[in-house]
């Protein structure tokens, strides 16, 4: 196992390599100047030699690139241009809104999809299967960005002065106060380095900061402002996953040992869940894994929608004003993220089914 | 042979038939017992029956601007005479836009992109991802590293995101919007050629080829190629749709379709501030990108399941 892992992480290398050449490559080749896209359309041309020549612009484009991959193996990403801060220090910012919405998103579209799939194999060929079908079809067919503004116009306007109404923009209601929760807790870190952005990070995470200190309107406001960009996020890997499940299931409940656990006058209950789900479980994993890496693309269209400032619109923004170290920095995490993701989706077979031999 | 027409007329009595059948008999007649194709197929076909009438069916001019000519006004409320609209008032079945331009007629002209988009990329898709995936699967070695681990990278990217970057360095448009997502879409059909050449490369009947004197060139597009048809079909089905709605999607942050072009994903990328006062600009393009994504959807997953021969006994 421990060798597979090894082999694993060291075939990866490449496609790292791969990652950060593209990415390198992608920033240099948006048209225009970086100079007048940050520092404006009017800046003089002595301005913007002495602004290409502080950022190592003006090197031969094999050094920047030698220059690029020594810094982030140092874990440096660089300045952004634009907000003239370090992109790590606008990485620890952005990051959790992304990381909540597609954590939320996901966990609506598990523990609504899983069931649904079951059910639906289940009672096959039933109303409720016909129907689940039905709407995973037009689930994974829902353009998010549409779904996304029917959701706002349905709960923001439409359920005003009900309970029902949701909040159809922002993070969290302005004006809660708030504070993070090393401060709430009197813990004394340095303001810099590596240990204050792993606390900054976590106390960005609005849902986790109010529960870590006890601020329940806080925890509210986060929580209703998050569900409606989740819902809209989590429609297709719902319907994936509701898809995936019910074929996995019907496969499985097929097969001569589920008749053989019948046989021996199991609870149907007992057959579906212990038998039967865990070896459908599979298929289920890879899609699931997947899914992380499409929820982060449909987060640009999401964090667009619902005025989030997360990593996905964020780089939007950057792209259009040529930010290149945010364009690096974010989609280098990204495609990192998902590189170390297929990993652990690859892993985590043999775990789930001990069949599978990964040497 | 006496004995074989006895044979034959003995399975006729009996309701069997030693008749071949073709693969795309066996597969028409099991696509069309599945209801959920059907319907795909329907929806399809008014799509495109739209598409090449859109002309003739929409009541006004796409790119015409209405004031002065009509008694309306920007982002007017659809106007339906049949349930209710006052007949003296001009028909407006999805409303007037935000450039006073009729909702309906830009509708029905967007159906034609919409089918443009989908199949034009997948085209590209499929042709530069077969040759990849063949070069790569047939010669092996190096050929194939370099293809697929290039492959890999760009599969390291979430696909929109990727298509986004793509867009911003060969600057907005229709037709950049086109190419990124045809680039993105590229390894998945890489992939599965790839897999069928490396399933039959060692083949007897390959060798025969080889044998005989083919060249590459034949052993590859004629010997081994139509072998991975059928995965590319349905990969290709299926291909389309994700393509229309990320097309949709790089269109509604304005780096596909420009306006005043009439596609879905800029029509209502154009009014998406106005979804709380005009929400009808925002639904039917809206609605109209589900439609066509969810028949490709339908038939591509009727289509597969046609195609399958493990399931041959489940429908066949």
């Amino acid at each position: 196992m421990i060798q597979y892992i090894l082999r694993r992480t060291f075939a990866s290398i490449p496609v790292l390599f791969g990652i950060l050449l593209v990415t390198f490559a992608l920033a240099r080749l948006i048209p225009g100047d970086p100079c007048r896209a940050i520092l404006g359309e009017k800046a003089t041309q002595e301005v913007c030699d002495r602004f290409i020549r502080e950022k190592g612009l003006d090197r031969p484009i094999h050094i920047q690139f030698g220059i690029y991959i020594s810094e982030i193996s140092r874990g440096d990403f660089g300045q952004s241009f634009r907000y003239g801060m370090p992109v790590t220090r606008l990485l620890v910012e952005r990051l959790p809104t992304t990381v909540e919405l597609s954590f939320s998103a996901l966990i609506i579209s598990i523990i609504i999809g899983i069931p649904l799939g079951i059910i639906s194999a289940v009672k096959h060929n039933s109303w409720v299967d016909v129907t689940t079908m039905i709407w995973a079809n037009t689930g994974v067919s829902m353009p998010v960005f549409w779904l996304g503004l029917m959701l706002a116009y349905v709960f923001s306007l439409l359920l005003k002065d009900t309970p029902f109404w949701l909040p159809p923009s922002g993070r969290i209601t302005p004006g809660i106060p708030s504070i993070p929760f090393y401060e709430a807790w009197g813990l004394a870190i340095p303001e810099a380095g590596f240990q204050f952005s792993v606390y900054k990070f976590i106390s960005n995470l609005y849902i986790v900061n109010s529960l870590l200190t006890a601020n329940w309107k806080m925890l509210g406001s986060s929580i209703t402002h998050l569900i409606l960009p989740s819902l809209a996020l989590s429609t297709i890997p719902m319907a994936l996953i509701a898809r995936m499940s019910r074929s996995g299931m019907l496969e499985v409940l097929g097969q001569d040992y589920i008749r053989t656990a019948r046989a021996k006058g199991l609870s149907n209950r007992t057959v579906v869940l212990k038998h039967a789900f865990r070896n459908s479980l599979l298929p289920l994993v890879t899609v699931i894994g997947l899914s992380l890496g499409s929820l982060l693309g449909g987060a640009v269209l999401t964090e667009t929608i619902f005025g989030l400032s997360g990593v996905g619109r964020t780089l939007y923004d950057a792209i259009t004003a040529r930010d290149y170290g945010i364009v690096q920095a974010f989609t280098v995490v990204i495609a990192i993220f998902f590189v170390v993701l297929n990993l652990i989706v690859d892993m985590s077979y043999a775990y789930l089914d001990p069949r599978i031999h990964l040497d | 042979m006496n004995n074989k027409q006895n044979l034959v007329s003995k399975l006729d009595s009996e309701g069997l038939s030693l008749k071949s059948v073709s693969l795309w008999q066996i597969t028409r007649r099991r696509l069309f017992r599945r209801k959920s194709a059907l319907v795909g197929l329907g929806i399809l076909g008014l799509l495109v029956f739209i598409a090449l009438t859109a002309q003739w069916l929409a009541p006004y001019d796409p790119y015409d601007v209405l004031i002065g000519k009509e008694d309306v006004v920007r982002r007017q409320k659809p106007c339906i005479h049949l349930l209710g609209c006052p007949q003296d008032q001009p028909q407006h079945l999805m409303g007037i836009d935000g450039n006073v331009r009729d909702e309906f007629s830009r509708l029905l002209f967007g159906a034609r992109l919409s089918l443009m988009i989908g199949f034009s990329t997948v085209t590209f898709a499929i042709v530069t991802g077969t040759v990849l995936g063949a070069l790569g699967g047939y010669f092996g070695g190096w050929v194939d590293n370099i293809i697929m681990r290039t492959m890999d990278v760009l599969l390291a990217f979430p696909a929109l995101l990727l298509a986004i970057a793509i867009v911003t360095v060969l600057g907005p448009g229709l037709i950049n919007a086109l190419l990124a997502i045809g680039i993105v879409s590229i390894p998945a059909y890489a992939r599965v050629v790839r897999a069928s050449v490396l399933s039959v490369r060692e083949m007897d009947f390959v060798s025969a080829t080889r044998a005989l004197g083919g060249n590459t060139f034949q052993i590859l597009f004629r010997r081994i190629l139509p072998n991975a048809l059928t995965p590319l079909i349905v990969q290709g089905t299926l291909g389309i749709a994700t393509a229309i709605l990320d097309a949709a999607a790089l269109s509604f942050l304005g780096l596909g379709a420009q306006p005043p072009t009439p596609e879905w994903g800029s029509m209502l990328g154009a009014e998406r501030n106005q979804v709380f006062t005009s929400p009808h600009l925002v639904f039917y393009p809206g609605l109209a990108i589900m439609l066509t994504v969810l028949s490709f959807n339908l038939f591509g997953d009727g289509l597969r399941d046609a195609l399958d021969p493990r399931l041959a006994h489940v429908s066949g």
